[in-house]
Parts: C-alpha cells; sequence; structure tokens
C-alpha cells in the first residue's frame, strides 16, 4: 500500500475510532439511523471509493477500498458500507447516476429457487418491477440496485428508498436485513441492461462479508489478548495461564487465516469476481469466526457475555455474516465442484492458480 | 496496550511459471513410475538418484552463492521448486535437511573452509545432512541438552547420545548441538560442530516408528575425537543459532503438503459424481490449503526482505499441522476405505500411511505447544 493508500485507511479508521461508540450502536441497533456518522463517512468520499476514475470515482485503488471495508468491520459500524460500496461500483458499471445516500444491493439466493424472482417489463412510462427480494441489507434505509430477468436479458434498476413494501428484518447483530416486495414503476433512466459485474451478486456478496469477518476477527483478537493481560485471578493476569494462551494462539492462527482468505477476496473482487477465491475465503472466514468467537467468550468469562462489553458487536455480526450470502458448506461445496471438475491431477494446479 | 495485529502481507506475484512449467515436467518423467503410495513418503522418501538428478538441475542451493555451488536464484524461486517436488511427491528426503537446514547453517556461520568443502557437494545432491539436537532428556527442551564436547589437544572430545536423528544412517555429516561450556550456563555453554559421521566412536542404531519404518536413529557418541576445525561459528553460540535456524524454517510448503498425497487419491476415488457432503469436505480442506499458501508465501517473501517473521510463521505451522493431522479424518469419513499398508488399493493405502505419520506432524520441528507458546510471546502475552 502506498502512503496516500495508508492515509485513506487511517483516517477512516480515526473517524470510526472517535465516532462509533458503544452508545452509537446500541442506538442503531434500536433502529435509529446514525445521520451524522453517515454523512462524516460521506464527506470523506467512501461511498464511492470503488467507483473507477474514468466513471466519475476517485480513481483509488479497489484493495484500498476493500480495505476501509475491512477496518470498518473492525469498528463494527452500523452502517451499510460495503453494501453502498458495491452498489455504486455496480451502478457506475451500468452507467446509471448514483444516489448521494446509502444503497444496497439484492442478491438472490443461489442455492434455492426465489419464491417470487424479480422481473422487469417495458411499460409505457418506464419499467415495471415486481417480485419479492428477502432479507435486503438496509433494504428500508436505502436505495436498492437489484438485477432483474427481462425480455431483453437481464437489466439492472435502482430502486428508490421508500418504494418497495418493507417488512422490517434484521441478523443475529440486529443489523437490518428487510423483505422487500415490488410492484412498480420505475422511470426509463434508472434501469440498464445489466453489466458483467452484476451477474455475480452473490459472490460480491459473499466476498464482502469475508472481507468484514476479517476485519471483525482482528478486532476480537485484539480485545482478548488486551483483556487476558488485565484480568488478574490467583494473583496474576489470565494470560500467564498456558491453558488461556493456547486458545489464544489458536484465535490468533484461525485470524491469520481469516486475514489471507479475505485477501484472496479483496484480489477477486477488485478484479473479475473470480469464483473459487470468493468461495475459498468466504468459507474459511466463516470457519474461523466460529472457532474465534468461541474462544474470545471462553477467553472474557461473564463479562464478555453481558450487553455493556463490546465484545458482542463483534461476535453477533461474525455470527450473522458467516451464514449469509451462503454459509460454509455452500461455498465449501462450490469449491469441490471445481476440485472434482479439475480431477485427482488437476488438483494442484488448481491450487496454485488460485 | 501493544497492537496485536499480525501482519501477512500479500505474498510476492507469481511470475515464476516458466520454472513452475520445467519444474512439472521434469517431474512427470521422473515419477512416472512412482506410485501413490511412495508419493505419500515425500520428504522422508529418500532417494540418492533423485537427489543427484536434482543436483544437476540445479535445484539444491538454490539461492547459494555460484562461488559455494549454488545457484544464486531467489528464495521465490527455491519456493517454486519445493512446492512442486512436495505436491508431487518426489522423494526428497536424501538432500532435504541439507539444502533447507544445515547448508544454509554453514552459509551464515561456517569457516570458508567448510563452505568450500561441503557446499558444492551439497548443491550437487551428493552430500547429505542429519540433524543432532534431540536428546533422550532434552526434546522441547533443548537447552538442557548433555552431550558434551570437552576441549583436547587440537580438537574436542564428545560423548553423549543424541535421539529421533533422521536419517542419521544415511547421511555424511550430522549437525551436532552440545555442550562446550560451564553445565549451569544454560544457553550460552552450547555450540554446534560438524561431524563427520564416518569418525571412530560413533555408533547409530536404528529406532523403528510405530509402523516399523526406519527413518530415525539413536546415535551414541563415545570419546569420538573432532578437530578444532569443526566449530561452526563461533564457540559458545550454539543456542543463537540455533533459534535462527528455527524461525526460519517453519514457514514452508513442507508445513502444510504432508498429506496432500493422500488428498489427491481421496480426490481420485470420489471421482465424477461425489455426494455434496463429499464434494463440501474436498472443497473446504482445498480451501484451506490455497489460504496457508498464502500464508505461507507471504513469509516467504517477508525473508526474502529481511525481515525476522517469527511469530507468522509459528502461525503457519501450527495451522498447517492442524490442516495435515485433518485431512486424514476427514477422507476416512467421506470415503468408505479401510487403511493397510498391505493393501493393494492406493487409497488404503496411502490412507495408512498418513494415518501412522499423523502424529508426528505436531512434533516434530517443535510439538503444537511449543509453537503455541511461541504464539503467545508474539502476542504479547509472555
Ligand atoms: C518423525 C520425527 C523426526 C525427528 N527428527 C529429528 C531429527 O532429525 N533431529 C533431532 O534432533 N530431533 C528430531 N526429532 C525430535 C523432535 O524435535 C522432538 O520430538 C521434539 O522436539 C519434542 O521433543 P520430545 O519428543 O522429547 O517431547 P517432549 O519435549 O518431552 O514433549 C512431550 C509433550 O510435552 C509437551 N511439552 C513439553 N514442554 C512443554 C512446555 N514447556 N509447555 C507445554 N507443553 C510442553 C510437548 O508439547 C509434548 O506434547 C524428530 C521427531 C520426530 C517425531
Amino acid at each position: 500500500m502506498s502512503d496516500i493508500d495508508q492515509i485513506v485507511v487511517e483516517t477512516a479508521a480515526r473517524l470510526f475510532a472517535d465516532d462509533v461508540t458503544p452508545q452509537l450502536r446500541n442506538a442503531a441497533e434500536a433502529g435509529s439511523w446514525p445521520q451524522a456518522l453517515w454523512e462524516a463517512v460521506a464527506d470523506l468520499g467512501l461511498p464511492e471509493a470503488l467507483v473507477p476514475e474514468q466513471a466519475g470515482g476517485y480513481g483509488l485503488d479497489p484493495l484500498v477500498a476493500l480495505a476501509v471495508v475491512r477496518t470498518a468491520a473492525r469498528f463494527a459500524v452500523p452502517l451499510p458500507l460495503a453494501e453502498t460500496l458495491w452498489a455504486n461500483r455496480l451502478l457506475a458499471a451500468a452507467g446509471l447516476s448514483r444516489p448521494s445516500g446509502p444503497v444496497t444491493f439484492f442478491a438472490p439466493a443461489t442455492s434455492a429457487p426465489s419464491v417470487d424472482p424479480l422481473q422487469i417489463t417495458r411499460s409505457a412510462d418506464g419499467w415495471r418491477l415486481v417480485g419479492h427480494a428477502p432479507r435486503v441489507p438496509w433494504g428500508a434505509q436505502a436505495d436498492v440496485v437489484v438485477v432483474a430477468d427481462s425480455a431483453d436479458g437481464p437489466m439492472i434498476a435502482r430502486v428508490p428508498a421508500g418504494r418497495a413494501t418493507v417488512t422490517a428484518g434484521d441478523n443475529l447483530a440486529a443489523e437490518p436485513r428487510d423483505d422487500l416486495a415490488f410492484d412498480l414503476v420505475l422511470p426509463a433512466d434508472s434501469v440498464a441492461p445489466a453489466p458483467r459485474l452484476a451477474l455475480s451478486l452473490q459472490e460480491a456478496g459473499a466476498a464482502l462479508r469475508a472481507i468484514q469477518m476479517a476485519g471483525a476477527l482482528e478486532r476480537v483478537l485484539e480485545l482478548s489478548v488486551r483483556y487476558a493481560s488485565e484480568r488478574v485471578q490467583f494473583g496474576r493476569p489470565i494470560g500467564k495461564f498456558q491453558a488461556v494462551q493456547q486458545n489464544l494462539a489458536i484465535l490468533a492462527g484461525q485470524t491469520a487465516a481469516a486475514g489471507g482468505a479475505a485477501d484472496l477476496a479483496a484480489e477477486a473482487l477488485a478484479e473479475d469476481l473470480d469464483p473459487l477465491p470468493i468461495a475459498i475465503a468466504k468459507a474459511r472466514t466463516g470457519e474461523a469466526a466460529s472457532s474465534a468467537c468461541a474462544i474470545a467468550h471462553q477467553v472474557h468469562g461473564a463479562i464478555g457475555f453481558t450487553h455493556e462489553h463490546e465484545l458482542h458487536h463483534f461476535t453477533r455480526r461474525l455470527w450473522a455474516w458467516r451464514d449469509e450470502y451462503g454459509n460454509d458448506t455452500h461455498w465449501n461445496a462450490r469449491v469441490g465442484a471445481a476440485v472434482t471438475a479439475a480431477g485427482a491431477d488437476g488438483l494442484w494446479p488448481l491450487i496454485t492458480a488460485a | 496496550m501493544t497492537e496485536t495485529s499480525i501482519t501477512f502481507p500479500p505474498p510476492p506475484a507469481d511470475t515464476l511459471s516458466d520454472l513452475r512449467a520445467e519444474v512439472r515436467d521434469f517431474l512427470a518423467t521422473a515419477l512416472a513410475n512412482r506410485k501413490p503410495r511412495d508419493r505419500a513418503r515425500t520428504w522422508t522418501g529418500f532417494d540418492a538418484d533423485f537427489s543427484a538428478q536434482m543436483g544437476e538441475r540445479g535445484w539444491i542451493g538454490m539461492t547459494w552463492p555460484k562461488r559455494y555451488g549454488g545457484h544464486e536464484r531467489s528464495a521465490l524461486e527455491r519456493y517454486v521448486v519445493l512446492e512442486e517436488m512436495l505436491a508431487a511427491g518426489a522423494p526428497v528426503a536424501a538432500h532435504w535437511i541439507a539444502d533447507r537446514q544445515s547448508g544454509p547453517l554453514l552459509l551464515k556461520a561456517g569457516t570458508e573452509e567448510q563452505r568450500q568443502a561441503i557446499l558444492p557437494r551439497i548443491a550437487a545432491g551428493q552430500c547429505f545432512f542429519c540433524i543432532g539436537m534431540s536428546e533422550p532428556d532434552s526434546g522441547s527442551d533443548l537447552a538442557a541438552a548433555r552431550t558434551r564436547a570437552t576441549p583436547v589437544e587440537g580438537g574436542f572430545r564428545v560423548n553423549g547420545t543424541k535421539l529421533w536423528t533422521t536419517y542419521g544412517h544415511k547421511s555424511h555429516y550430522m549437525i551436532l548441538f552440545c555442550r562446550t561450556g560451564a553445565a549451569d550456563d544454560r544457553h550460552g555453554g552450547t555450540s554446534q560442530l560438524l561431524v563427520d559421521l564416518s569418525t571412530p566412536g560413533i555408533t547409530i542404531r536404528p529406532i523403528a516408528d510405530l509402523s516399523g519404518e526406519h527413518h530415525f536413529n539413536e546415535v551414541v557418541f563415545e570419546d569420538v575425537f573432532l578437530p578444532s576445525s569443526a566449530v561452526i561459528g563461533a564457540l559458545g553460540d550454539g543456542w543463537n543459532q540455533v533459534m535462527g535456524e528455527l524461525a526460519f524454517e517453519r514457514s514452508g510448503p513442507e508445513r502444510f503438503l504432508s498429506s496432500f498425497i493422500l488428498l489427491v487419491e481421496a480426490v481420485r476415488a470420489l471421482g465424477q459424481s461425489p455426494s455434496v457432503a463429499a464434494q463440501a469436505a474436498v472443497g473446504r480442506l482445498t480451501g484451506q490449503i490455497v489460504t496457508l499458501r498464502r500464508l505461507s508465501r507471504s513469509v516467504a517473501g517477508l525473508l526474502q526482505r529481511g525481515e525476522n517473521p517469527a511469530l507468522q510463521a509459528a502461525l503457519v505451522k501450527d495451522q498447517g499441522a492442524l490442516l495435515e493431522q485433518e485431512i486424514p479424518e476427514v477422507v476416512r469419513t467421506i470415503l468408505a476405505v479401510e487403511p493397510s499398508l498391505r493393501s493393494p488399493v492406493d487409497l488404503s493405502n496411502v490412507l495408512a500411511h498418513i494415518v501412522l505419520a499423523a502424529p508426528c506432524f505436531s512434533l516434530r520441528g517443535g510439538t503444537r505447544e511449543i509453537l503455541r507458546g511461541i504464539i503467545a510471546r508474539g502476542l504479547g502475552l509472555r
């Protein structure tokens, strides 16, 4: 990372460290939209961080933009930042206009057929969008980017916030995951043929969650090591006990593996969404999350089980994110399918190319 | 509080596809008739002819200066050759220790005479080494070593017993870690000596491992005379030298590929239509290898830049051993096969070998508990 890139990440980290307090997170969980925080984030230009320069962005290295996503997760920032970055990337690729507020995207699950899949048809005054989009992150609050089938092939559309019929939902961290029902007409200039990037929405979502999990895990490790150095029992810090050290070493190993896996995802997201590294990353970070959260809570004892302690802001996110956009098993099976296709003698070449 | 972030920078770009292709071509021919059961013994597979071929190709001592028979190639080029060898199950044991550990030690700390006499022969794949660290009462606690070199006219007289000496019976030299100073100076009183194993007074006795195979040994020294010129580095510097050696050797591809051939055979046995559960299990292991390989290459990049990533290396080795030991456990849950060393079926045979070898993956080169202690220190807990 160059110095300038480093500054972008550090500036974001400073903002998050100063502004994202437990009180702010709790208020967001209770349903209030942190407008001031959003404005501060927007002032840094972060929502546009993945938009290429020729499309009006800043020309930031995409890996730096994704490092900001990881950093945001390290602070459990209660905003749809990852979603906005990617949705704006898609809108830019499609040549559609981007809003100044938050934008999210809907990725239909690929594991099960949709109940009421999105359809879009030309109408006299634009395009008519119908269908059902379950569990859209911040679906009530943000504009929503969707890809819907049409007679002319897949189309991408931006639906302004407030237009869908919303059934509010959430995940374990009380991040909004709203069910949206569409039956509305969009102006012609908010719909376009879906660009190639928009055809891999589940991969993109999985890659973003993998990156976020790596960031949250880094914080879980930090909190756990710090607590183990401070908490005294039997006359010494619990981190001096070998049993605790061994667990923290495992936590560090899982965090390191998740970090490496998330880097694979970031590189794929920055380039052409190669599904194999993304599948590996989502599965590996998900597995790390399971093991790491268990250890972190064990090390923290009862205090870590309280609402007052901040550990749960990270562990609840990890427990939620590991199952979003496909769980470990889903993605492991995708990797396994690639291995089956490559065959026994193609396994090593597959590994060195990943 | 010190920040506990552990950085693994992006590994250097893999621009070595020509070298990789060259190695793959070579292996396709050289190992054409090597059966999976033999491939499963990669870094315990001893084959002097194969090592000589490697030497001819310039694939031993790759990073060493040309004046010592080396090839002045980068650590990353060496990494590519190593991982290709291991992934193909090539028998690398004969030259492995000399290439990885003993040669670099001589290069760093050896006398000019030692370097000139020995390094070119190692690089040619004709000179094999073993490591004399462990003893009956000194395993993890290496500083408890008792073997002693007592100064005598013109050199030392050595007495003591080394244990678990891998391929001691087929090696030309040992690097002996022993006491040369005051008994109560745990670290400062130790040195490393270069031992020609044909020296009188050395007895090498085989120890069979739990599967009956012979690779490690007991090596007994009885009044063995070693010349003063046998000292490697400075007298009394043994501890520091050994620690440097270990830190560098904990993150290579051998730290996560020991069971790789079993995974290959499992994929072969599963064929073209495995169950989803089997596919997910294989996919998971593959993803773990890809991830660890990335971390391991990241460490290689750090080493190439002259940094000392001891913490990262310990993390890679700990995670790698977990993976290597999990592969047989996963394979036996997704494929109905009874392991047997005498089975004519490749999968059964390879599984048998790996099940029986697996315990040592978290012992050799620093036990799991010792590694985790190093990690804890790196985290600032000790
Ligand atoms: C296949 C194989 C090949 C080998 N080849 C060689 C060789 O070529 N040359 C050579 O010198 N050595 C060799 N070794 C020896 C190897 O380095 C030792 O086995 C290793 O250092 C551990 O020592 P130990 O076996 O005496 O176990 P011990 O040190 O006695 O340990 C026994 C158990 O106690 C644990 N333990 C020990 N101390 C602590 C502590 N402070 N805290 C927590 N737990 C602890 C260990 O982790 C382990 O679980 C080889 C070993 C194997 C298995």
